[in-house]
């Protein structure tokens, strides 16, 4: 997993049918500091969004295929990213 | 999952079994500034309406065979959604 900045949405009228009234939005993963990781080309997801994030979001994001599954409650799907949690605080240690 | 640019289509005649049927185009993965990133790879078009200089969304690894109707086939990209519009707070 992951914890990424929601921002921006994705449109898509035609999609496979796991998507159908799913909210897809676009995710930078950032690094510990909280910047977007990878730059000067951002990592980014193009996640499905389980939790009602918002655009501005810190949020936590599943990046692998079974949690993918179990989260939407399919036996097959295919979706890999999804955010699974809006991140109220992240408190490092040294 | 990322944006991609449909670039290209594969014709394959003589291909295993299960994937007959599903259409295999070339797409360059793109960053979400819809800028080219990567090298182009060959996915599989789960919509099977992808058209060239679409702008798709594609999943890769494992996921990508169950975009398919048979989801136990040997594919590892696919295009599983043609975007309409991408809106990044401040232009991105």
């Amino acid at each position: 997993m992951y914890i990424g900045r929601v921002v921006g949405t994705v449109v898509a009228t035609i999609k496979h049918e796991a998507f159908h009234a799913r909210k897809l939005l676009v995710v930078d993963r950032l690094d510990l500091a909280g910047k977007p990781a990878g730059e000067p080309t951002i990592e980014y997801d193009i996640c499905v969004d389980m939790v009602q994030a918002g655009v501005g979001d810190l949020v936590l994001v599943i990046d692998e295929g079974n949690g993918a599954r179990q989260v939407l409650r399919r036996e097959v799907a295919p979706v890999r990213a999804v955010i699974v949690g809006v991140v109220d605080d992240v408190d490092l240690t040294g | 999952m990322q944006l991609a640019r449909v670039i290209g289509t594969v014709v394959a005649t003589q291909k295993y079994r299960d994937l007959e049927g599903i259409k295999f185009l070339i797409v360059q993965p793109l960053t979400k500034q819809q800028v080219p990133i990567g090298e182009p790879v060959v996915a599989a078009d789960a919509t099977a309406q992808a058209g060239p200089e679409e702008l798709v969304f594609i999943v890769g690894s494992r996921e990508a065979a169950q975009a398919l109707p048979e989801p136990f086939v040997p594919v590892d990209h696919a295009i599983v959604g043609i975007v309409d519009d991408v809106e990044l707070v401040g232009g991105g």
